[in-house]
C-alpha cells in the first residue's frame, strides 16, 4: 500500500492508503478528521473546502498522490493556529452574526471566506458584493445574507 | 399546519399538557397550577407529562383507529397499555452536582434552533444561565406513543408548556431543599443564577442542592410557572448553544461518529426511480477492489462497503447489474401533467350573480428535491439478537418499529440514537437510509456506515410532487363573491404520521371521509383573505414517486396561485394590490405584518420598467407573516453570467414581517425566516426537477439550481413582530409560502405576464448536461488543486 505524507494542521502525517483515493476521504475515513463535510465529491457544493498552502480547495477533487510533503493542508480544526488563536477573526464573526443554522456547511462556508478576503487583498482591494456573488458555497437552510455580514465584519477583523 | 386553530374549543383548553388544576384566592387573581413529577433519583430529577396522547389512553385510541397507515406500523395496544403508565411520557429535567442540567429533548435538531430555543425554556423558568444547560437529542422512545415528531413547525407550540413546568418544579424543589438547608422561610429565599441565597446571606448553589433535593420515590407535585411579564430569557435574542461547534468542526453528525467497526458504505441504484435488481453480472471482480470488504444486493440496489467512501464510489461505478423496471418507468413531465390534468376536480360554483365576471387561473409546479446538504445517512450495526442506529431522524419511534420488522427484531432490541442532523426540509422525517444500513449491517454481518451520494439523493431521493391548482374566483360590483381552489397533486407520502397533532385529533375534526394527505391539507390551507364563498380541495394520483412532505409542505403552490390571483382581482377591481389585501385579510395580525412590510419596503414606489414589487401574506403554525419582494428581470440582470449556474431574475430586495405569537427567540425566528425566503425565491424561480423517462435529469448541486449567493437578495430586512398572543406559534416553514408568492408576484408585476409554471426556469433550455444513469454515480473530479483560490 503506497504511504502519502503532507503537513496537516501543521503536523506532519502519512497515510497508507491508494494513490487515487480523494483528499476527503483519507481525512475523514483514514485520519479521523471530520471538520470538512461531504456534500457531492463533484467539486460542487464546497462544503469540504480546507486551505492547501493557504488557497481555498476541495479535498473531494483531489487525489491523495497529488499532495506533496511539504504541502500544508488545513482544514477547519487547524483554521485558529494559523494566526495563533483559539479562534480566528472569520470564525469570531461567524459567531457575532450567529450565522449556522445546522451547520453543516458552515466549516467550508469559513474556509472559503478566509481564502476570498485574502484573495482580494492579494489584487489589492478589499471584498467587494461582486466578491461575494461569486462565493460557490451551497447553504442549504439559506444562511447567505448571515454569511455576506460575517464576511465583512471578519475582514475588518484581519 | 393549523390543527390546533381548528380543534372544538373544550380542547383548546386542554391542550396544555398534564393535569391543570385552576385555583381562585381571595384576590381575585386566577393562577394556573401546573402537574409534573419529582421522580425518584439520586440527583434531582424532574419530569412533566408531554402532549395529549399520554392524558387520556381512550382519547388517543379512538383517534388512531381510522388511520391505518398508523394502525401497520403501531401496535396500539402495546403502545397504550405503555401509556397508561402514570409516568409514560414524560420528560425529564436533571439537575446535577456540578451546577448544571440537562435535558434530552424528544424531538430532532436539524437546524431550526429548537435546542436553543429549548434551553432558554428551561434557563427562564429554572433561574439558570443558558451555557449551564445542556440539551441532547432523546433516542427513540415508543411509550411517547407520537409524540416524538418533528414536524409542522410542532415543536414549540408542543413543548413550550411541559418544559417550563418541569424546569419550575426543579426550581421549587431545590428551594425547598435550601430553605431546610439554610434554616429560612421558603419565601424569604432569592434565586439568581443557579444559586439560592437567605435573607442573611448565606447562600447555596443549585449544585450543592441536587442530591438533597433528589427524592427517594417518585411523587406527583405542583408548580406555578413564571407571568410573560417575569420573563427575563424568554423573548430575548439569544446565539445558537451550538455556535461554537458549528464554526469549529466539532459539530457531530451521524457520518462524524465513530463506531467500532463501521465502515464506509454506498449502494449502487438504478436507472430509473425505484428500479430493482435483477442479477449482478460482477460481484466477485468488484469484491476484490481496493479496499472493498463487502458486495450485497439489497432491496433498493447493491451496497458495497470499503475502507474509504472514495472506494464506495469505485465499486458503485464498477457495478455491473441488470435491472429490472421501477415505479414510473417512461414517465416524463408532460405524462404526469397530462395524469394531473386528467384528475382535476370540476370547479362548480354557479354563477351567483348575472352580473358577476370572473377570473381564472390554471398554475403547474413541476417537482422540487427537499435534500439537505448532509444527504441520507445513517450508522447500524445489527447483531443476532439487536440492533443499534444512528441517525438523524424526525420520527424515531416510526424508524425503530420499521427498523425491528425488517429485521424480525423486537422493537425493544432495537436502539435508535438520535444525531444532530444537517438540515432536513422533510426529508428527514423519513428513514430511508437507517433502514438501508440495517438491512445492509445484517445481510453483511458488520457495522456499516452508509451514506447516499448526492446524485442519488436528487434522482431516487424524495420529492415534493408535481401538482398543478386551478383556480376560479368571481366578482361584483367590487366585490370578491366565491373562490374554488381545486390542487392535483402527485401523491404526498404522509407514511411518517404526523405525530400527536394530527393523529390524537382526527376522530375530532369534521374530515372524517377524507384521506389523510386530505385531513393534512383541510387542516393547513387557510386563506388569510376573505374571498366570499371559498372552496380549497386536493386530489392526488399516481403513487409511482418517491415523495414526502418538504418545507410548507402544500403551502408554497396553493399560496402562490392564490396571491397571483389576487392581484388579477386587485387589477381587474381597479385597486391597488396592497389596499385590495389590506381590505379582504380576515385578521388585524395579518393587516399588521402587510402594513409594516408595505412601511418599510416603501409599497408602490417608482421603478424603473423591467423592476417590480410583489406582495404575500400567509397564515399558518398559528402565526402571520406578510413579504414584500422586490425582483429585477431586465436583460443586464437576466443575462448575467455564472457558470454552471442559473442566474435568471433577480431578488433584489425582501422585507419580511412575522408575527409568531410570542417569539422565544426573536434571532432564532429571523434565521428561520431567512432561510424559508431563500427556499421561497428558488421554488418560484429556480429549483425544480425535470422528469424525462423514468428519472430525474439533476445529479449535483450545479443541475438543482437552490439559491446560491448569486441569487440571494442584497438588500434583506425581517421584522418580529412585538407579542400578539402570548403564546408561541411554529417557525421553521412558516416563511415559504409568503416568500415564494411574493416573488411570483413581483415577477408577474415585472414583465405584465402572470406567471404560471413554476418554477418558472423550468420551461427553458435546460441549463446543464445531464449525467448519465449508469454507472448511477460519477466520478470525483482530479482537478481540484487547478481550482484552488
Amino acid at each position: 500500500m503506497p504511504e502519502h505524507t503532507f503537513i496537516l494542521n501543521g503536523k506532519p502525517v502519512t497515510a497508507e492508503v491508494e494513490d487515487d483515493v480523494r483528499l476527503l476521504w483519507v481525512l475523514r475515513d483514514v485520519l479521523g478528521v471530520t471538520g470538512p463535510k461531504y456534500g457531492c465529491g463533484l467539486g460542487v457544493c464546497q462544503a469540504c473546502t480546507s486551505h492547501l498552502n493557504g488557497k481555498a480547495f476541495n479535498p473531494c477533487s483531489v487525489p491523495v498522490k497529488d499532495v506533496r510533503p511539504d504541502d500544508e493542508v488545513t482544514t477547519i480544526e487547524g483554521l485558529p493556529a494559523t494566526v495563533g488563536k483559539d479562534l480566528h477573526p472569520m470564525q469570531e464573526a461567524w459567531l457575532e452574526y450567529d450565522v449556522a443554522q445546522c451547520g453543516y456547511c458552515q466549516p467550508g462556508q469559513i474556509m472559503a471566506a478566509v481564502a476570498k478576503v485574502k484573495q482580494a487583498r492579494a489584487a489589492g482591494r478589499e471584498i467587494t458584493e461582486a466578491d461575494l456573488d461569486e462565493i460557490r458555497n451551497v447553504c442549504r437552510c439559506g444562511t447567505y445574507h448571515r454569511i455576506r455580514e460575517a464576511i465583512a465584519e471578519g475582514a475588518r477583523r484581519f | 399546519m393549523d390543527v390546533q386553530d381548528r380543534l372544538p374549543t373544550e380542547r383548546t383548553g386542554a391542550a396544555v399538557p398534564g393535569t391543570r388544576d385552576t385555583e381562585a384566592p381571595p384576590d381575585g387573581i386566577e393562577r394556573r397550577k401546573f402537574l409534573g413529577y419529582v421522580l425518584a433519583a439520586p440527583t434531582l430529577a424532574v419530569a412533566a407529562q408531554l402532549g395529549e396522547a399520554a392524558v387520556g389512553t381512550s382519547q388517543a385510541h379512538a383517534a388512531v383507529g381510522p388511520l391505518p397507515e398508523l394502525t401497520e406500523i403501531f401496535d396500539l395496544n402495546d403502545m397504550l397499555t405503555t401509556a397508561a403508565l402514570p409516568t409514560a411520557g414524560l420528560i425529564t429535567i436533571h439537575v446535577h452536582t456540578d451546577g448544571t442540567a440537562s435535558f434530552a429533548l424528544p424531538r430532532a435538531e436539524v437546524g431550526q434552533g429548537i435546542t436553543t430555543s429549548t434551553a432558554m425554556l428551561i434557563a427562564e423558568e429554572l433561574d439558570l444561565p443558558l451555557e449551564k444547560i445542556r440539551v441532547t437529542l432523546a433516542d427513540a422512545r415508543p411509550e411517547l406513543l407520537f409524540n416524538q415528531l418533528t414536524g409542522g413547525s410542532n415543536t414549540t407550540i408542543s413543548t413550550y408548556t411541559p418544559i417550563r413546568v418541569a424546569a419550575a418544579i426543579a426550581r421549587k424543589r431545590l428551594l425547598e431543599a435550601a430553605a431546610d438547608l439554610l434554616g429560612t422561610e421558603l419565601s424569604a429565599l432569592t434565586c439568581k443564577a443557579g444559586v439560592i441565597t437567605a435573607p442573611n446571606g448565606r447562600s447555596a448553589t443549585y449544585g450543592s442542592l441536587a442530591e438533597k433535593a433528589a427524592s427517594l420515590k417518585t411523587l406527583r407535585v405542583t408548580a406555578d410557572l413564571k407571568a410573560r411579564s417575569d420573563f427575563s430569557v424568554i423573548g430575548t435574542a439569544r446565539n445558537r448553544v451550538d455556535a461554537l461547534a458549528s464554526v469549529t468542526g466539532r459539530k457531530q453528525f451521524a457520518m462524524d461518529l465513530h463506531v467500532p467497526g463501521a465502515a464506509p458504505t454506498m449502494v449502487c441504484r438504478p436507472p430509473t426511480i425505484n428500479g430493482t435488481v435483477r442479477s449482478v453480472r460482477n460481484l466477485a471482480s468488484v469484491r476484490a477492489m481496493p479496499g472493498v470488504t463487502d458486495v450485497v444486493t439489497l432491496s433498493t440496489g447493491v451496497a458495497v462497503r470499503a475502507r474509504t467512501f472514495g472506494q464506495c464510489i469505485d465499486a458503485v461505478r464498477a457495478l455491473s447489474v441488470d435491472w429490472g423496471p421501477g415505479t414510473a418507468e417512461r414517465a416524463s413531465d408532460d405524462t404526469v401533467l397530462r395524469e394531473l390534468k386528467a384528475a382535476e376536480v370540476p370547479l362548480v360554483v354557479p354563477k351567483l350573480n348575472p352580473l358577476a365576471k370572473t377570473v381564472e387561473g390554471s398554475f403547474t409546479f413541476h417537482f422540487a428535491s427537499n435534500s439537505a446538504l448532509e444527504p441520507n445517512c445513517a450508522v447500524a450495526d445489527v447483531r443476532s439478537d439487536r440492533a443499534e442506529v444512528w441517525a438523524a431522524l424526525k420520527s424515531p419511534i416510526v424508524a425503530q418499529q420499521a427498523i425491528a420488522a425488517k429485521l424480525g427484531l423486537a422493537p425493544g432490541a432495537v436502539t435508535v440514537h438520535v444525531t444532530e442532523g444537517g438540515g432536513s426540509f422533510g426529508r428527514k422525517l423519513f428513514s430511508d437510509a437507517a433502514l438501508e444500513a440495517a438491512e445492509v449491517s445484517k445481510a453483511m454481518g458488520k457495522p456499516v456506515k452508509l451514506m447516499w451520494h448526492r446524485t442519488d439523493e436528487f434522482r431516487q431521493g424524495r420529492t415534493h410532487p408535481m401538482a398543478t391548482s386551478r383556480i376560479r374566483a368571481t366578482y361584483a360590483l367590487g366585490k370578491v363573491l366565491t373562490y374554488e381552489q381545486r390542487h392535483t397533486s402527485v401523491s404526498t407520502d404522509f407514511g411518517h404520521g404526523l405525530g400527536e397533532i394530527i393523529t390524537a385529533t382526527a376522530a375530532k375534526l369534521p374530515v372524517g371521509d377524507l384521506t389523510f394527505s386530505e385531513t393534512i391539507f383541510t387542516l393547513s390551507q387557510q386563506s388569510p383573505y376573505d374571498l366570499g364563498l371559498t372552496t380549497q380541495l386536493l386530489n392526488e394520483v399516481d403513487k409511482g414517486f418517491n415523495t414526502g412532505s418538504m418545507r410548507n409542505i402544500y403551502s408554497p403552490n396553493v399560496r402562490c396561485a392564490q396571491e397571483l390571483i389576487v392581484d388579477r382581482l386587485a387589477d381587474e377591481l381597479g385597486k391597488d394590490r396592497l389596499g385590495f389585501r389590506r381590505q379582504l385579510v380576515k385578521n388585524d395580525r395579518a393587516r399588521a405584518v402587510l402594513d409594516k412590510v408595505a412601511e418599510l419596503g416603501d409599497w408602490g414606489r417608482k421603478m424603473p420598467a423591467g423592476t417590480a414589487q410583489g406582495l404575500a401574506v400567509h397564515p399558518e403554525y398559528h402565526g402571520v407573516v406578510a413579504v414584500l419582494a422586490e425582483i429585477d428581470c431586465r436583460p443586464e440582470t437576466t443575462g448575467r453570467h455564472v457558470p454552471d449556474a442559473y442566474t435568471g431574475p433577480r431578488v433584489t430586495k425582501v422585507v419580511c414581517a412575522v408575527d409568531v405569537g410570542l417569539a422565544v427567540n426573536p434571532k432564532g425566528l429571523e434565521a428561520q425566516m431567512m432561510g424559508g425566503i431563500m427556499d421561497g425565491i428558488a421554488v418560484t424561480l429556480t429549483s425544480g426537477l425535470h422528469l424525462k423517462d423514468g428519472a430525474f435529469l439533476e445529479g449535483s448541486w450545479d443541475n438543482y439550481f437552490y439559491t446560491r449567493q448569486w441569487n440571494t437578495p442584497p438588500e434583506l430586512e425581517i421584522v418580529v413582530m412585538p407579542p400578539t398572543s402570548g403564546k408561541p406559534g411554529g417557525a421553521g416553514e412558516l416563511a415559504v409560502g409568503a416568500a415564494s408568492a411574493a416573488v411570483a408576484c413581483a415577477y408577474g408585476a415585472a414583465t405584465g405576464t402572470m406567471p404560471t409554471t413554476f418554477p418558472l426556469n423550468h420551461s427553458g433550455p435546460l441549463g446543464f448536461e445531464p449525467l448519465p444513469t449508469v454507472p448511477p454515480i460519477p466520478q470525483s473530479p482530479t482537478d481540484g488543486l487547478d481550482r484552488a483560490y
